[in-house]
């Protein structure tokens, strides 16, 4: 079994995040890069999968400048098989429809029977890229699993969505984004570090896939930032006095932002 | 995590096993830390997730359940660790620069087989028992003895201040023991063992006989393991008998030296911790109108952290260099060891005054840094032992 594990390099989560001035692009420089978090616990799953099937490839792969490389180098150390880095200037200012073009023609290539994302990314935070690789890759679609199990040509997924647990069964191939609940994520090991140096890392570019450069990048994208501004320290602030209910009410508020 | 770390010339190796020490301590170790000091707690599961790392077997082959790497990695593991708990950096340093190295270093290639692999893989703790209640470092006050039994030796004694005793993971302890006095006249002063025979025995846990004391209410190192051994007539078979008998001695001379380097590092660890801590703090803390960092005092203090973290780093990274190239280090350790224990007392102690009477509530790192920091000057000999090998090294007269 091919499983295709997708990593991606974000800011550094502690630090402000800023757009460049004039074309209002991530500003990749401002901060340190780091693996997004959220991936770490699809790369966990990848390998419990693999712990328990044999014959199974983890493939990380990862689409994004040339330092993104170190993200796809993490999910080796920490025992992913090989790595496929897409790397092309002209991929710079992809949205995510574009992203799921490029990735799905990446994950086509790479060949799978599984692929598995984390919720979201913790930069751009919209988490449709999970669906729209399933619909380019025409492969089942098992979003925010907290539970995945593979037997035979078959995975079972436990959904966990809008407060609710759904249990759901696809044919493979599929693509699966899992939650944070789903596992803890190892450290890797010194062994792993090592062993990371000599397992296969491939690049490709836009045409090693297939991809004129106007399909891709900002051209090829079909949205664009055409403002933006910086937001006010000042939030709005919400002050709720006690009238005999207020830890009903505090607990309303927390859950009507989807902080409980 | 402010950084005012200066890097230095790591290879790529060290480089990333740093890094993942320093993503470890930062995220699992730092968030349980003060809680753990609270409760004078054995991590197990931090130890446990630190085995499946390698961390314990980083000096080691992996034909001995090792990782591959090098006495450097484990200081620079163990530097990290410190960074932002000592009691965790403690474990790590002793099981295996105490509790499996002597065995790796000193033991037959059945004795690395047998006892080596669980210690290297972090599954079990390894201890040394050197120290006694009236004497460390000097081993010609080594009172516990050690008698032909027949088909082994049986051990009488007790050991002092040990780490890694009496955890729940504990399989082996390491004694010195006396096996015999040479014939003739000896003059105590003219012999570091006062003539005594020394020798060191691998005494299984459980053993008829062995047990340990609770552990010690200490002033620092909470969540580390620390106990008196009692050893009650222990029954061990001739092949637990560790290197030649006789260089006992000499064994863990070479052993501390070791061991010097990587105290030396979990000295760095905590001074820098002391001064992470310290900058942030001085960064978000106001007085008169401004933060406090921008006080030329505070901003000098800081400055003198950051060139002592920095020269203590310097000397033990080229003490462990030195013994990786073969070369004569014992001095170069125990100036390290010295120099990084000092330093790592000034620095809690002015990361301490920065933060005030915060400083002085447990809850803060830096109450537990200054609670942690004195034994640094103590543990794997004296500030006072260290001066007397420096010394020695210099070729007085009379020496």
């Amino acid at each position: 079994m091919r499983v295709v594990v997708l990593v991606k390099q974000v800011p550094d989560t502690w630090s402000p995040k800023r757009l460049r001035p004039g074309d209002f692009l991530l500003d990749r420089a401002a901060a340190d890069g780091v693996v997004n978090e959220l991936d770490t616990y699809a790369v966990e799953e990848a390998l419990r999968i693999k712990e328990k099937h044999d014959d199974t490839t983890v493939i990380a792969l990862t689409m994004g400048p040339p330092p993104a490389v170190e993200v796809v180098r993490k999910a080796l150390q920490m025992g992913a098989d090989e790595g496929v880095h897409v790397v092309d200037d002209a991929l710079a200012g992809s949205d995510a429809m574009v992203s799921s073009l490029v990735l799905a023609a990446a994950i086509e290539r790479i060949g799978f029977d599984l692929v598995i994302t984390g919720v979201e990314s913790t930069d751009a935070r919209m988490g449709v890229l999970p669906a729209m690789l399933a619909e380019r890759l025409g492969a089942a679609q098992a979003t925010l699993a907290a539970e995945v199990k593979v037997d035979g040509r078959e995975i079972s997924v436990r959904r966990l969505a809008g407060g609710r647990e759904f249990d759901v069964v696809a044919p493979l191939p599929a693509v699966v984004s899992v939650v944070e609940k789903i596992n803890e994520p190892r450290y890797p090991s010194f062994k792993g570090i090592m062993a990371a140096k000599s397992k296969p890392l491939t690049t490709l570019s836009a045409a090693d896939l297939g991809l004129d450069s106007n399909r891709v990048g900002l051209a090829g994208s079909a949205t664009e930032v055409v403002a933006a501004e910086e937001r006010s320290a000042e939030r709005a602030r919400v002050v709720i006095h006690d009238e005999g209910d207020a830890a009903a009410r505090i607990v309303e508020f927390l859950a009507s932002r989807k902080l409980l | 995590m402010a950084s005012a770390r200066y890097d230095y010339f790591l290879d790529d190796d060290h480089a990333a096993l740093r890094s993942l020490v320093e993503e470890f301590a930062r995220d699992a170790v730092a968030p349980k830390a003060a809680a753990l000091d609270e409760a004078e707690e054995f991590p197990y599961d931090l130890v446990a997730e630190m085995g499946r790392m390698g961390l314990f077997g980083l000096p080691f082959p992996e034909e001995y359940g090792g990782a591959g790497g090098d006495y450097f990695a484990l200081c620079l593991a163990v530097e990290e660790l410190a960074r932002v708990d000592s009691s965790i950096a403690i474990t790590l340093e002793a099981g295996v620069s105490l509790g499996a190295m002597p065995i790796y270093r000193f033991g037959s290639e059945e004795q690395k087989q047998r006892w080596l692999p669980p210690l290297a893989r972090g599954e079990r703790l390894g201890a040394f028992g050197l120290t006694e209640p009236g004497g460390g470092s000097d081993a010609g006050a080594t009172t516990t003895r050690a008698v032909p039994d027949g088909e082994g030796w049986r051990i009488r004694g007790t050991k002092a201040f040990i780490t890694n005793a009496g955890t729940q993971i504990t399989s082996v302890i390491t004694v010195t023991a006396v096996t015999g006095e040479p014939p003739g006249e000896t003059s105590a002063t003219s012999h570091p063992t006062g003539g005594k025979e020394i020798s060191a025995f691998v005494v299984p846990v459980p053993s008829e006989g062995l047990s340990v004391s609770p552990p010690y209410s200490k002033v620092g190192w909470h969540a580390s393991d620390t106990r008196q051994v009692f050893l009650d007539d222990v029954h061990v078979p001739s092949d637990h008998m560790l290197g030649e008998r006789g260089k006992g001695y000499a064994n863990f001379l070479a052993i501390l030296d070791e061991g010097r380097i990587a105290i030396a590092a979990l000295a760095v660890g905590l001074a820098q911790g002391c001064l992470d801590e310290a900058l942030r703090y001085a960064g978000q803390r106001h007085a008169f109108g401004r933060p406090i960092g921008t006080f030329q005092a505070i901003e000098f203090k800081l400055a003198d952290m950051a060139a002592r973290v920095h020269t203590a780093r310097l000397a033990y990274y080229d003490a462990a260099r030195r013994m990786l190239a073969g070369k004569p280090f014992k001095e170069q350790a125990a100036i390290a060891k010295l120099y990084a224990s000092e330093v790592a007392v000034a620095n809690a102690r002015e990361a301490t005054q920065i933060f005030g009477g915060a400083g002085f509530i447990n809850e803060t790192p830096v109450a537990r840094f200054w609670r942690d920091c004195k034994i640094l000057e103590i543990g794997e000999g004296t500030s006072e032992v260290q001066r007397m090998v420096i010394a020695r090294g210099l070729g007085l007269p009379g020496m």
